[in-house]
């Protein structure tokens, strides 16, 4: 093996690393926030809904669970302008991600929903509470609870995920290791320090997760 | 004037008529104990009252609020009657003063403090002022039930429905959510209880139900309905029971 391994191109091209990491994070916040908040919404529609509601939710929810997701990006960016809808990169990319992570949220949480005792339920009615004030206020804490490492793991998925909206032209990290190494030729040190950042990035989301559950939920659930 | 009143009340669950035509009035500060065999329908009789089960025939009221199906009366009829149940069902994730506060707080919309210092009242009430930050799970299971008589109390109702509230103690715990029932009773409070506790039930409720296969089979006063039960039914339940 004669191949000289050479970072001297960090020196030059560093800043366009930094705010390929930005535009990531930034993908990561707005798709795992709204992402999550779709996720509950369709979750309580699918687990508690009204009954006309359940299965417009159930045919969103299997058409992104059964299509690639750089094919939901192309769509969004690429056909629905089409039908008159245009959108920069960066909106299509931050849309492709909340309405993927939505699906795949729905149902994780949905399975939280679903193991709650119905006595749970039983009490919030005869405390005179309404359907949707017992899901908000007694079911939905204990039940992100039980299915919070799961939701952890997808929200963490979809962060590596975003490396396709690079496809679309946004500026992520994976743009950024892509145009280093068309640029420099050095295409082996410019995927190995995006794959250690990509490394990085996903154990620090973990831990800030971990950390995020534990303020979240200060006790055990009971039972 | 009766305060609940149930008339004719019929429920099927599929083709199986639980309850078949129950009569009942209760007047103000009376304490009604319900007894019978598992499945002779007392559970459902009670939960009916507060619309945890819907009823097929025949009308429940409760201080004038009718047991209609929909949210608004449900709301009506609920905050009017509280239940206590088996398994307790306090809200695992909030401290116990919390799950005195919350329905307050969501339910009549009272500013915090307000819902806080009835919180805190009423877990004094029930002997338990010192665990206000406890969560559940750091309760026993007497602690744990009189915090949820607490938080049914903190909405002020005009009735209690107890459902087998001791059944899932130990022992040694009954006799401390039992103290808890026999206090409101003797201040008034009306009462429903589902109980197999017979002794509580002789020496505190004013009047005896007895139910078998989906009727009131008997009713009377506690030292008539022990003493001298009229029908082979109820005279061997409470052989077996004794």
């Amino acid at each position: 093996m004669n191949y000289a391994f050479d970072y001297g191109w960090l020196f030059v091209y560093w800043p366009v690393l930094v705010k390929g990491i930005g535009i990531t994070l930034e993908l990561t916040l707005v798709g795992g926030v709204l992402g999550v908040a779709l996720g509950i919404a369709c979750a309580w529609a699918r687990a508690l809904g009204p009954g006309w509601l359940r299965p417009v939710v159930a045919t969103y929810v299997e058409l992104i669970r059964n299509t690639p997701f750089l094919i939901q990006l192309f769509f969004i960016f690429f056909g629905l302008p089409a039908l008159g809808v245009r959108m920069g990169e960066l909106e299509a990319a931050n849309l492709a991600m909340v309405i993927n992570l939505g699906a795949y949220g729905c149902e994780i949480i949905r399975a939280g929903i679903q193991a709650t005792p119905n006595g749970q339920f039983e009490a919030g009615a005869s405390l005179g509470m309404s359907r949707l004030q017992t899901f908000w206020h007694v079911v939905l804490i204990p039940a992100l609870q039980r299915i919070w490492p799961a939701l952890s793991s997808q929200i963490v998925i979809v962060m590596l995920g975003s490396a396709a909206v690079s496809q679309i032209a946004a500026e992520d990290l994976t743009f950024a290791a892509n145009f280093i190494q068309s640029r420099t030729f050095r295409a082996f040190e410019a995927y190995f320090v995006a794959t250690a950042i990509y490394l990085a990035l996903a154990i620090a989301l973990r831990q800030a997760l971990r950390g995020l559950g534990w303020t979240l939920f200060p006790k055990r659930t009971a039972r | 004037m009766s305060l609940i009143e149930i008339t004719e009340v019929k429920k099927r669950f599929g083709d199986n008529e639980v309850l078949k035509g129950i009569n009942i009035d209760v007047a103000p500060g009376e304490v009604i104990a319900i007894i019978g065999r598992s499945g002779s329908g007392k559970s459902t009789l009670l939960r009916c009252i507060n619309g945890l089960e819907t009823i097929d025939e025949g009308s429940i009221s409760v201080a004038g609020a009718q047991l209609l199906p929909d949210e608004l009366h449900l709301k009506a009829l609920r905050l009017k009657v509280g239940m206590i149940f088996q398994q307790f069902n306090l809200f695992p994730h909030l401290t116990a003063g919390r799950n005195v506060m919350l329905s307050q707080m969501v339910v009549k919309k009272t500013p915090k403090a307000e819902a806080e210092a009835m919180a805190k009242k009423m877990m004094e009430r029930v002997g338990l002022g010192h665990k206000f930050d406890a969560y559940p799970d750091q309760l026993s299971g007497g602690q744990q039930q009189r915090v949820a008589i607490a938080r049914a109390l903190a909405m002020q109702p005009i009735a209690l429905l107890c459902d087998e509230i001791t059944s899932a103690l130990d022992p040694e715990l009954v006799s401390e959510v039992l103290a808890v029932v026999k206090e409101l009773a003797g201040e008034g409070m009306t009462l429903m209880m589902v109980t197999h506790e017979m002794r509580f039930a002789r020496d505190v409720c004013s009047r005896v139900v007895f139910m078998h296969q989906g009727r009131v089979h008997e009713i009377g006063k506690p030292e008539d309905v022990f003493s001298s039960p009229k029908t082979p039914e109820l005279q061997q339940f409470l052989g077996v029971a004794h």
